[in-house]
């Protein structure tokens, strides 16, 4: 056995969080370097116990333990041969002798000196600012102080509206006291956030009970009247409390540094350079107490990268600290912010976007170099989902897309564009904490890793601050699904199985019914994901009314009442016109009908008409009068074929070489009411001119001088794609064969949500793979597929016909159980002579003076409005 | 007058729908009812019609669920899920809706609003 003697003497001063790292570290670059550990190590913590995590503090409030909250113990330590003392101040370093001393006045000797002594809380020279109940918040011995002080009081002020101050006020809020914030800036988050922002998150923060003052200077602490203190402040004004929490910065805890002689900065810190090396060549400082480049890092990432480069300075690596991003994204009281790298805009020649929804209180605002083609920084305050793909960009200096702004601006049904995995270049760092990159996670699953939770422990990503988990998850799933590797495509809690294997399960075991699926194969009550999802597939498979008892709470909203719920809780009502071809007669019923119930009317994109405004109890009274007048329900509510567009075709353009309105009518016909996993259109173009824009339809259709071209799985909307060309010259059979196959084949095998370019793209094989399963039959599925098809057409309904013919139905078109009244609260005013719903303030100003409330049915609260 | 004599019929068993909701109109209070069946377990829950974020009169109209055991509504306007015991949003823990005590007691729906 190696004795003590022979190994290089290590001191660590601090175990906080980066003083443990630096122990790990140490330990395993060394056995990296010389297969074994090779240094004797003593650690000296001040504190009554060993590291804990301070990032997670305050969870000590909601519940954890000090056990819970710590990242070491005496066991690990022993194992790792790794001596420790706790309530071990040092107090003296003797830089010639390389010794140093603690409190108890035992002396060590060291061969390398690592300084990692954090920083302390700044408590603002305020007179009275020592007394009982005022406190700070670091460590777990203040969390015990502010639990028992907050027993005994009802209200709580923090001094400081930074980061840690507004989780300090948190705390407080949970613990039940009336809760105040005083900030000296004029904003909460002055480092990370922008004035706007910080508005923004003031009223957000006070809207959850926090009284927030900024631009306050506390001058006194004084007995109070009522409380137990009273702040009194440089304006005069005064504020009563029973406690005070200093949360108004921290400072580097450099006294050792200090007193015995190692360089400091004007500002406190000690000076270290990229080893992290002090001024000693022997000792080395990393943290928090270290100044790198005149700059502090209050963050626990950079601490690790400087623990990481000590280590390695010392076992002869070349691991450096260069900087560190200081970009953070945190949930304070609920409310999200985010701030990524040159958030105030202050380099030179820097851009802006800004979006600001005051309604819901999201600001947004992304800062980008004079090019406007890289991302230099951002704040989101309210709003924080784009902040995994923003930082990518940033980080990685990855070309913005041709208009920036789309990055923060709202795109409502799937959220905005994010980057994928398959994006991001090897180096893209993943973790910030553990300096994990995207290559290192390949790698890991190259080791052998095989799922998240491999490569969490192997990589260490996503241990720290947890901001990564969300881009961890997703760039592990698609690394391992390029490995082949079925990644668990688990629908919800309620169904451990994608939506494939669900529909397999429905069909093979020919189950009827949600609770029989649910009883079968799933927990609990079901969601609003896996209800509509499994509706979708037991219409797709047995296309049984979906009104029916069974199925009818299962539907997503919009299908439960036939009509498209619009924003202020009335629908629309969308018939369909085929092909939108539509005869003067029934032209005229839709505007009768639309004129004897005031609904707004409007023609589609989807070359039919919409009516909207229709409240939920007349739905049935305006299609009873379609229904009689010929027309049809256009599924505009359902994920099902749309519409279909056509041009006018040979008929009468003189360009046409086929009859490209007969054609969308009959295939608009065939696949009407077709549940999908999401919606489907299509289009059809008499000739190459294109003018009903078939390629940007899930299945596309231009006609040639011997047939039809098939095009599929193009769409608009958000992410628009052009449709492939599947096969040239079709005679109609052989077209409609091959949409056969292919819608069923989308159907059976798509997730839910998932439009057919997507699921193309997604298809191992893609386009080519699809051609062999429809035009080939490579899967030998073909029969089947159309077979399925065929009693989908067979078994279609028009679902408002079956819906007013019973009566069970019918009653669910009520707004009240008990009362004819209809919604007070459904208001329309009047613009270019048709309604449209009154705005918020309309409304406001109109329910001030009286409420209206209608007495039947058929009326409607038409307000005028100047 | 004590809490337990508030209860105010509504309307009948009959006019509920299993695992949905119906809507009721009490003075100028619009009141979202649900009934949730697990198995042979029967549950009645009341909250304010109002959906605060889309700020319309619509709750009764959302699909019913369970998010980790608790059952919920979903919003049929953005899809925020609210707990239907608490009426505490589960997608944003600042909002809540109203609730009341439910019960189903001779033959009738009976509902105990108070302001
Ligand atoms: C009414 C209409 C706008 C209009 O006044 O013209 C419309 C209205 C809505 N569209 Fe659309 N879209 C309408 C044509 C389109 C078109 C154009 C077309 O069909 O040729 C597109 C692009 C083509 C495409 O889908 O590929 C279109 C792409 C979308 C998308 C984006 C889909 C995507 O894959 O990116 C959504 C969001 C979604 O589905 O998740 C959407 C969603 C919606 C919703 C459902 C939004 C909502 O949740 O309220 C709207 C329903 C309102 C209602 O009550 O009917 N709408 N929407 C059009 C109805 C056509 C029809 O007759 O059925
Ligand atoms: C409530 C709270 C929330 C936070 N949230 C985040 C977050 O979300 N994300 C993030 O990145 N960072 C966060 N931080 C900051 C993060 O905790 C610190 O960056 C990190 O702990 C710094 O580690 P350190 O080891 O340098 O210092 P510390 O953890 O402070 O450890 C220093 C240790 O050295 C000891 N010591 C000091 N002097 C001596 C001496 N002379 N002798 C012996 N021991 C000594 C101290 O007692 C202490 O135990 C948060 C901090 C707090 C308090
Ligand atoms: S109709 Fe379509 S494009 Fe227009 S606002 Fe609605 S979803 Fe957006
Ligand atoms: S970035 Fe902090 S855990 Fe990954």
């Amino acid at each position: 056995m190696t004795t003590n003697e022979q190994l290089t003497r290590i001191v660590v001063v601090g175990n906080g969080m980066v003083g443990h790292h630096f122990v790990e570290q140490l330990i395993q670059q060394s056995e990296e370097v010389y297969g074994k550990s090779h240094f004797h190590i003593t650690v000296l913590s001040a504190e009554p116990r060993l590291a804990y995590d301070r990032v997670h503090l305050s969870e000590y409030f909601s519940g954890k333990t000090a056990d819970e909250l710590s990242l070491t113990s005496a066991e690990h330590y022993q194992q790792l041969g790794v001596n420790f003392q706790v309530n071990a101040r040092v107090n003296d370093i003797d830089k010639q002798a390389k010794t140093v001393a603690i409190e108890s006045g035992e002396t060590l000797s060291y061969d390398k000196l690592i300084l990692a002594t954090g920083s302390f809380p700044f408590v603002p020279p305020i007179p009275g600012n020592d007394q009982p109940h005022c406190l700070v918040y670091r460590t777990i011995e203040d969390l015990e102080a502010i639990s028992a002080s907050a027993k005994v009081s009802k209200v709580g002020v923090v001094v400081g509206g930074g980061l840690l101050g507004l989780e300090a006020a948190n705390a407080l809020k949970q613990a039940g006291l009336k809760t105040h914030v005083v900030e000296f800036a004029p904003q909460l988050m002055a480092v990370q956030v922008d004035v706007s922002g910080g508005r923004v998150l003031k009223d957000k923060i006070e809207e959850l009970g926090v009284e927030v003052h900024t631009q306050k200077a506390t001058q006194s602490i004084e007995t109070g009247e009522h409380s137990r203190y009273k702040m009194v402040f440089a304006d005069g004004e005064i504020l009563e409390t029973d406690m005070i929490l200093f949360s108004a910065g921290i400072r580097p805890q450099d006294k050792l540094a200090r007193e015995f002689g190692i360089a400091i900065g004007e500002r406190g810190g000690i000076v270290v350079d990229d080893h992290c090396l002090t001024s000693d060549p022997d000792i080395y400082a990393i943290g928090e107490c270290a100044l790198w480049n005149n700059f502090i890092f209050g963050l626990v990432a950079p601490g690790y990268t400087m623990a990481r480069a000590a280590a390695s300075n010392i076992v002869g690596g070349d691991v450096a600290f260069e900087g560190a991003d200081m970009s953070t994204k945190l949930k304070l009281m609920g409310v999200e912010v985010g701030s990524i790298g040159d958030a105030h805009a202050r380099e030179h020649g820097a851009l802006t976007y800004t979006y600001e929804d005051q309604v819901s209180g999201v600001y947004k605002k992304i800062v980008v170099n004079p090019e406007t083609n890289k991302l230099t920084g951002s704040v989101l305050v309210g709003d924080t989902s784009d902040y995994d793909t923003l930082l990518q960009y940033a980080l990685n200096e990855i070309d913005l897309p041709e208009f920036p702004e789309s990055l923060i601006l709202p795109s409502f049904g799937e959220g905005a564009p994010t980057l994928g995995a398959d994006a991001l270049p090897d180096t893209a760092t993943i973790c910030s904490c553990h300096n994990v990159t995207k290559g290192d996670i390949v790698a890991s699953l190259d080791g052998g890793a095989c799922d998240l939770a491999a490569v969490k422990s192997c990589t260490k990503a996503s241990t720290g601050c947890g901001g990564c988990a969300a881009l961890l998850k997703s760039v592990t799933d698609s690394e391992l699904e390029k490995r082949g590797v079925e990644v668990k495509k688990d629908i919800c809690e309620h169904f451990a199985y994608s939506r494939q294997e669900l529909f397999h399960m429905v069909k093979v075991g020919q189950i009827k019914t949600f609770d029989e699926l649910l009883e079968k194969h799933g927990t609990g009550l079901g969601c609003e994901i896996c209800k509509p999802a499994a509706a979708s597939i037991l219409a797709s498979i047995w296309n049984d009314f979906i009104l029916e008892k069974p199925h009818v709470t299962l539907q997503d909203t919009n299908d439960t009442y036939l009509a498209n719920m619009q924003k202020n809780g009335t629908y629309s009502v969308v018939p369909r016109i085929a092909g939108g071809e539509i005869t003067p007669d029934k032209l005229i019923v839709l505007g009768q009908v639309a004129k004897k119930y005031n609904l707004y009317t409007k023609v589609t994109g989807g070359q039919r008409i919409d009516l909207f405004g229709a409240r939920v109890e007349q739905l049935p009274l305006i299609w009873e009068e379609l229904i009689d007048a010929g027309f049809e329900t256009g599924h505009a509510y359902a994920k099902s074929l749309r519409t279909v567009k056509s041009c006018v075709g040979s008929t009468w353009c003189r360009y046409g070489v086929q009859d490209s309105v007969g054609q969308a009518i009959d295939i608009e016909n065939r696949y009407k009411g077709l549940r999908s996993p999401h919606k489907l259109k299509i289009g059809v173009s008499g000739c190459t001119r294109e003018c009903a824009e078939a390629q940007s339809k899930d299945i596309g259709i231009i006609a040639t001088e011997n047939g039809w071209n098939l095009y599929v799985c193009g769409n608009g909307g958000m992410k628009p794609r052009h449709a492939d060309l599947f096969a040239t010259d079709l005679d109609t059979e052989t077209l409609i064969k091959y949409i056969d196959r292919v819608l069923m084949f989308y159907v059976r095998t798509a997730d839910r949500l998932q439009r057919t370019s997507v699921w193309m793209e997604n298809m191992e094989g893609g386009l080519d793979y699809l051609k062999d399963v429809v035009i080939n039959d490579s899967l030998g599925l073909a029969a089947e597929l159309e077979q399925q098809m065929q009693h989908v057409v067979d078994s279609y309904q028009c679902e408002w016909k079956s819906a007013i013919s019973a009566q069970e139905s019918r009653k669910r078109f009520r707004q009240f159980v008990n009362s004819e009244k209809t919604d007070s609260n459904i208001i329309f005013v009047e613009e270019r002579n048709q309604i449209r719903p009154a705005t918020e303030n309309e409304v406001n100003n109109m329910l001030g003076t009286a409420k209206p409330v209608a007495e039947t049915a058929s009326t409607i609260n038409i307000v005028e409005v100047e | 007058m004590s809490m337990s004599e508030n209860w105010i019929n509504v309307c009948e068993p009959s006019d509920l729908v299993d695992n949905s909701g119906v809507c009721a109109l009490i003075d100028d209070v619009q009141v979202a009812i649900f009934k949730i069946c697990h198995g042979d377990e029967q549950h009645l829950y009341a909250m304010s019609n109002w959906d605060p974020i889309g700020k319309a009169n619509v709750m009764y109209r959302g699909l019913v669920g369970s998010v980790m055991d608790e059952p919920f509504v979903a919003s049929p306007l953005y899809k925020q899920r609210y707990k239907l015991t608490s009426g505490e949003c589960v997608d944003d823990e600042s909002i809540q809706i109203a609730v009341y005590p439910a019960r189903i007691v001779d033959q009738q729906v009976q509902l105990q609003i108070v302001n």
